[in-house]
């Protein structure tokens, strides 16, 4: 029933090519010189420097965790180098002075950071190794008091707004990844959304690792004022490496009153070989706090790459009336494995979450869904709707699901619905029997189970993760 | 009633030479001779286990039967040696008894990505989303039916007869050279059975062929197939006109059952 499922072919991943550029990178090791080195290479005001050894300090104490559901060797955090910048550094504001491989490198990758050919209507933010190489239509965006911009440069900018709400949402001693990245967080994107603007673009930040043996720590910071609205869409990628390398982000968002913010994540990290060599371990803490009454925030993921996912986007949904949302597609193939889902906290009343995801597992591929909702004694007729829908193909996959509830107010709603269905020989045979040829059928089928998902991307980008599902899954039916 | 005269002109479309098939290392099927012409309808009938579904599955292509022995030509071409969804795209099409559901996916979708393989395979161009449309609100209306179907995910919460008439549907929008029908009569109400024969009457055109597996004399009442064959013990153990399928309505199978183990 299952030979011809089993075929494992392996698809060469399509952005692990290496970028040949000199590049100054710190030697490898973690201790106060090395975050003073950093913040210093920032141009970083004494208060950031302070914030970043409390981190560290607080971080040597806590013990790395081992809860999820995934299993890798141990890290040698003295190993990893903890910045790499391309040597020539542009002046962030003029693109005429990006070294052109980096341009190269992100025309490559299919993200053009020359406004001449850019996408419809999105502002890109490149980050390469530990810098952001370009930011596109700065400009136009300052026309509408939208900043959007490197966090390194908002440090030095606009040090008022970043001082009171960076760590505010993930505090710098929340968990053992976090900690680490607040001491260590290199570059990232920030992004502020005056009063009662919609932003004209999508925002988007590509992230794109190239150095060897260095771990990639950004942070991102996206503040919605009330009644404004963004849409923000971060894109990763890495070349293909025998080692594993270390990525461990912090983003924090913050919608005040009736603001919406809507962050979508379309993650391939390179997902190591068929036999789990190399391929990236990514360790991310993401959360919003809807603080505004009426505030909305919506998390939209496709997790496709990465050798270990580790990450639960949440909402702390403070305001009342206040809406969380998590649509998430997360896909193992060959030996990844993925520990993800998310967590809604409703303290404020009225306060609605979804949360919708879908994992897909092939090959040897491990998929857990972990998700906490948790509705405090506050949060009069709080809602949730969770779904948790696993798709197994083949049979030496695995698919989990961990939903914890913790309610502690009786007018609470409370809906969870979850499924786990198989792709069959059977639906296969039957697509064939149409004329669809094997990769048509499975792509067709894993397109139809992560509809609820993709419909809430973008949709240049929804049309991008369809294309990325295909290639992760292809080879996984013969 | 033998085909009006259509079985003299016809050309050999199918052709199953002594037949041999196994299905987890069990032989299902016997040594199954069939010849089947452009322009003809053919039933198969015969007791449950006989061999019929596993007939329909391995002329499709299904990977979990085992061919042992014999030899299949469509249109003179080797049909074992095809994969299934080459034997699709020539023109061969498989009406399941149990049709699979693809959450998510719409049936005009399925049915325009089934459509547009076929036509690449021919080197025909491609048909858009409008055009498609275009050309399906036509079809369905040849054969009567709304357009609701179109909008709901391939079989998915469908009913037993609305998956049967899906099938229909999807044969009459792929147009095959070679139906085969297995008991897409089981479970539809006389209505239903009346509408998917009618539809298969109407799709027939001398160039074509369609071979209906059916437990029941009813739905041949509507369409007059050219030959009935009697499947029993993995072998055609019998063949005839129209009038066969009568008798075996009145006789059952046991008469035949025993000749064939004489035989």
């Amino acid at each position: 029933m299952s030979s011809g499922i089993e075929a494992q072919v392996l698809q060469p991943y399509k952005y692990g090519f290496v970028t040949d550029i000199e590049s100054e990178t710190v030697p490898p090791g973690l201790n106060e010189d090395v975050i003073r080195l950093i913040s210093q290479k920032k141009g970083e005001p004494e208060w950031m420097l302070e914030w970043r050894l409390r981190a560290y300090r607080n971080w040597l104490k806590m013990p790395e965790p081992h809860w999820a559901n995934v299993q890798y060797g141990p890290i040698d955090y003295q190993a990893i180098s903890y910045y790499a910048a391309p040597k020539r550094r542009p002046k962030l504001d003029s693109l005429d002075q990006v070294d052109p491989k980096l341009l190269e490198t992100f025309e490559k990758l299919g993200i053009p950071i020359d406004e001449r050919k850019r996408l419809a209507g999105v502002a890109v933010d490149a980050v390469f190794d530990s810098v952001s190489v370009a930011t596109t239509f700065r400009e136009e965006l300052k026309k509408h008091g939208v900043i959007f911009c490197a966090i390194s440069e908002a440090i030095r900018e606009y040090p008022d707004l970043v001082q009171e709400y960076l760590g505010s949402v993930v505090p710098y001693n929340d968990n053992f990844f976090a900690a680490l990245n607040s001491g260590v967080f290199t570059d990232g994107s920030f992004v502020y959304v005056p009063k009662g603007v919609r932003c004209p673009l999508e925002l988007s930040t590509y992230f794109r690792i190239n150095a060897e043996s260095t771990g990639q720590f950004e942070r991102t910071l996206i503040i919605a004022d009330e009644g404004s609205y963004v849409s923000y869409l971060e894109g990763c990628s890495a070349p293909v490496r025998d080692e594993n390398q270390l990525h461990a982000a912090v983003v924090e968002l913050v919608a005040l009153d009736r603001a919406t913010i809507k962050y979508s994540t379309i993650q391939n990290w390179y997902p190591g070989d068929e036999e789990g060599r190399g391929g990236i371990f990514n360790f991310v803490t993401k959360r919003g706090a809807c603080r505004g009454r009426g505030s909305k925030i919506s998390w939209t993921q496709v997790e496709t790459g990465s050798a270990i996912t580790w990450k639960y986007p949440g909402c702390i949904l403070q305001g009342d009336d206040s809406i969380g949302e998590f649509y998430s597609v997360a896909v193992t193939n060959h030996r990844q494995q993925a520990d993800t889902g998310t967590k809604m906290i409703h303290m404020g009343k009225n306060t609605r979450s979804t949360i919708v995801s879908k994992g897909i597992s092939a090959g040897r591929g491990q998929n857990t869904y972990r998700g906490l909702v948790k509705i405090l004694k506050g949060a009069e007729h709080a809602r949730n709707y969770s779904q948790c829908d696993s798709m197994l193909i083949g049979d030496k996959c695995g698919a989990h699901t961990f939903p914890y509830i913790d309610v502690r107010n009786s007018t609470a709603t409370m809906e969870h619905e979850a499924s786990t269905s198989k792709i069959g020989e059977d639906q296969i045979f039957y697509a064939k029997q149409r004329g669809l040829s094997a990769e048509d059928a499975v792509s067709m089928i894993v397109n139809g189970f992560c509809k609820e998902v993709f419909k809430e991307l973008p949709m240049e980008f929804a049309v991008e993760a369809q294309r990325l599902l295909g290639i992760s899954l292809e080879g996984s039916v013969g | 009633m033998t085909g009006k005269g259509k079985r003299e002109t016809g050309k050999v479309l199918l052709e199953v030479r002594d037949l041999h098939a196994t299905v987890e290392g069990r032989e299902i099927l016997k040594g199954v001779d069939l010849t089947v012409k452009t322009g003809e309808v053919h039933a198969i009938m015969g007791p449950n286990g006989s061999g019929k579904s596993t007939l329909a599955q391995v002329l499709a292509g299904h990977p979990a039967y085992a061919v042992t022995a014999g030899q299949v030509l469509y249109e003179g071409k080797d049909l074992l040696a095809m994969a299934p969804e080459e034997r699709a795209r020539e023109g061969v099409f498989l009406a399941f008894q149990y049709p699979v559901a693809i959450r998510g996916i719409t049936n005009a979708y399925f049915l325009r990505a089934a459509v547009n393989a076929i036509r690449r395979h021919k080197g025909v161009e491609e048909l858009g989303p409008v055009e498609f449309m275009d050309a399906l609100e036509e079809k369905l209306k040849v054969i009567g039916w709304d357009s609701s179907y179109l909008t709901r995910p391939v079989n998915e919460g469908f009913s037993g007869g609305e998956k049967k008439r899906n099938e229909i549907l999807q044969l009459a929008v792929l147009d095959p050279k070679l139906a085969i029908l297995d008991e897409t009569d089981s479970g539809l109400d006389i209505d239903a059975v009346k509408t998917v024969a009618q539809t298969v009457v109407k799709l027939r055109r001398p160039d074509n062929a369609s071979v209906l597996i059916t437990h029941y004399y009813r739905i041949l009442t509507h369409i007059a197939p050219d030959v009935v064959h009697v499947l029993a013990g993995g072998r055609i153990v019998k063949s005839g006109g129209k009038d066969l399928a009568l008798e075996l309505e009145e006789k059952g199978y046991d008469w035949l059952r025993e000749a064939a183990t004489v035989a």
